[in-house]
């Protein structure tokens, strides 16, 4: 890894273009070249690796004898399939034990720096490039993983990727690319008291559709994204993916300069002080004009629970499960009924009167030390509901000492929350952390499709807060009522 | 990569929308490191019965689908997760093309690199394909990417758009790689005037 990721390029001609919005300077910046009846080639700043998507990406470098152009752009950790238990062991199942020993080999052979299980910076991979200070605002970064829209928080145009993409930026440091249209999807207001971040990108997806953004790179505007920490910015561009866009970002401002300074591979001294004259131009030219303009009041929005099996599926914590009858067309009718059969729900069922047995906070969604914070305040003084089973795990190693400093897990542990090493863990249940079948579960991940978290189990998506006062009072429940102490 | 120009094939339907990447290939198959072998786990969980037994309710457990090389879905087919194991378990099963009203981004990109077409139909185009598909016995159908255009035996002769390069990439099967390393001095002289020499 490479202290300094990015520098400008002088020949290029400042405002010639007229107003340009923030993805147009970043797209522009990284075009190495535009072939005749090709896509432009774009020039990729940060390549995160984990151990599921690129196995089969080495040995495609392999067959055709090509090597890793830029190890210091690359950066590789193992996520999906650890163990969360403590110190990450045993690690039980072989199949997954083989995955994660041919990274390492992989690492080795081709001179990459792995981040391993024993790593103290060890953690899910779209936690640690933000906390690494790897992730910078005006950068392009890839990953073979759908939630690498996330580091868009920082104005970095981030997005997910295939394995043979992999293998691409792996061997070539670039990727040909279509140019995506623009969204603006502008928060007016600042956001209700009890209203996260997470509600906010469930209000979107609800309004939006799963496939409302497909093909876009959105940029998120307006008062209740200037008022989100890194956090909550994170939080909001990681779901961009669940409504389709190929990529969500946020302009940087003080608060992303402030969240970066000092960190590992964030620029240093007078490096710092260029870096962040340069990061300032990052932003939409006023006038700037996008292909789609999405508006949402932040007052309409609350603490949602998704009923469903689409973060489209979605509902306000104080409203009912939907009636299929009531939907606009005889498809969209069917899925519903398709998905409140799988989650065994009626309609009408009001939300708070739906109970649960499994809670999870973490993922690379909600696992950040800010999100525990919040789950914590909800649990401290009170006990987990005794029918429920409550998991925290840390989005990573530093999030897990961080908050053990602080003495988060100390409250987790005496309310009866399990406190565990970080990894992807139940989001997606590659590793032993998994519901059983017909398991109710209120989950702070990104996806409530059919068996995600394990076959037959039924995910509800929330905000930590909302799922820490899940587990305790065994149902969902308003957290603007909350009895904090 | 292979090639992809026209094929005719038998047309299985998959009458849902929003078909996710996580149900086209469960999480514990991610865990294989090699590129084949997926297509037994295709749509485990909705193949299978909690048991393993095959469902046959579903279709693609019907003996009318068998071999089948087509499959019609309904809007947003492939959303959710990058993982690339989905075309390589719809290729492994024998899939060579799929039509629907639309697709999600990386998924589309994933089947690109995979020579696996996905053709992109109006709605009601896609409709009447899916209802032939399950009225009429051994319904087929030629996806031709030369001419850009579904054909059938009844009628329908839909065209559909897909991009210049990707239907190049498609039609000689290409090795894209192999493209961007052409362009080793322009990558090269982009990183010296942004990073200073090396």
């Amino acid at each position: 890894m490479a202290v300094e990721l990015q520098k400008p390029i002088q020949e290029r001609a400042p405002s010639a273009a007229g107003p340009r919005t923030l993805f147009e300077k970043i797209w522009q910046e990284h075009v190495v070249c535009d072939p005749p009846g090709q896509p432009p080639l774009l020039y990729v700043d940060l390549h995160l690796v984990h151990e599921v998507t690129s196995p089969q990406a080495f040995d495609g470098l392999r067959a055709a004898g090509r090597r890793v152009r830029q190890l210091q752009r690359t950066l590789v950790t193992v996520d999906h399939n650890v163990p969360t238990t403590p110190g990450h062991l045993p690690i039980t199942d072989p199949i997954a034990a083989r995955q994660m020993d041919a990274l390492r080999r992989n690492c080795q052979e081709f001179g990459l720096e792995l981040y391993d299980i024993d790593s103290p910076d060890q953690g899910i991979v779209h936690v640690i490039g933000p906390e690494l200070g790897a992730t910078q605002p005006g950068l392009i970064i890839v990953c073979g993983d759908s939630h690498t829209s996330t580091h868009g928080a920082f104005g970095a145009l981030a997005f997910g990727i295939g394995t043979s993409e992999v293998e691409h930026v792996l061997a070539t440091q670039c990727l040909p690319q279509q140019k995506p249209r623009t969204m603006e999807i502008r928060i007016n207001g600042p956001l209700p008291e009890g209203v996260t971040a997470k509600d906010l990108v469930l209000g979107i997806i609800g309004t939006i559709g799963t496939d409302g953004a497909t093909g876009h790179v959105v940029e998120y505007t307006g008062e209740a994204v200037r008022g989100l920490s890194m956090e909550g910015r994170m939080t909001l561009c990681n779901m961009s993916i669940e409504a389709g866009a190929r990529a969500g970002m946020v302009a940087p401002d003080e608060v992303t300069f402030n969240y970066l300074y000092g960190r590992r591979f964030a620029p240093k001294d007078a490096a710092w002080d260029e870096a962040v004259a340069r990061w300032r131009g990052l932003k939409s030219d006023a006038g700037a004009r996008y292909d789609k303009v999405i508006e949402i009041d932040a007052a309409s929005l609350a603490p949602f629970v998704t009923w469903g099996t689409n973060p489209g599926m979605v509902v306000p914590v104080t409203g009912r499960v939907p009636d299929p009858a009531a939907a606009r067309t005889s498809a969209e009718r069917g899925t519903a009924e398709r998905a409140l059969e799988y989650m065994a729900l009626a309609p009408g069922t009001a939300i708070e009167g739906i109970s649960v047995d499994r809670v999870f906070i973490g993922s690379c969604t909600n696992s950040r030390l800010e999100d525990l914070r919040a789950a914590a305040r909800v649990a401290r003084g009170h006990k987990v509901n005794p029918k429920v089973r409550a998991l925290v795990v840390p989005g990573s190693q530093a999030v897990k000492r961080d908050a053990e400093r602080e003495g988060l897990d100390q409250i987790f542990r005496d309310a009866g929350f399990e406190w565990r090493d970080s990894g992807c863990s139940m989001c997606l249940g590659m590793n032993p952390d998994v519901l059983q079948p017909g398991e109710r579960c209120a989950s702070t991940s990104n996806r409530n499709f059919e068996g995600r978290q394990g076959r037959g189990g039924r995910t509800h998506l929330v905000s930590p807060m909302m799922a820490a006062a899940a587990a305790i009072a065994g149902h969902f429940t308003d957290i603007r009522r909350w009895r904090f102490q | 990569m292979k090639a992809f120009r026209t094929h005719t094939g038998l047309v299985a339907p998959l009458d849902r929308a929003n078909v996710d990447t996580d149900q086209i290939i469960p999480k514990q198959f991610l865990k294989r490191i090699e590129r084949t072998g997926f297509g037994e786990f295709l749509f485990y969980d909705w193949r299978r019965t909690p048991d393993r037994a095959l469902d046959p309710n579903f279709p693609l457990n019907q003996p009318r689908y068998a071999g089948a090389s087509i499959l019609v879905a309904d809007r947003n087919f492939g959303c959710g997760s990058s993982r690339e194991h989905a075309p390589w378990a719809l290729d492994d099963f024998g899939f060579r093309a799929i039509i629907a009203p639309s697709f999600a981004d990386i998924f589309a990109n994933n089947c690109v690199k995979n020579g696996l077409l996905t053709v992109v139909l109006p709605e009601a185009q896609v409709e009447l394909i899916m209802k032939r598909a399950q009225e009429v016995e051994g319904y087929r159908v030629t996806v031709d990417l030369e001419q850009r255009q579904v054909r059938d035996d009844l009628g329908v002769a839909a065209s559909f758009e897909i991009d210049d390069f990707s239907r190049r990439c498609l039609l000689e099967g290409l090795d894209d790689i192999g493209l961007t390393l052409q362009h080793e001095p322009e990558i090269a002289a982009y990183e010296a005037r942004r990073f200073g020499a090396r």
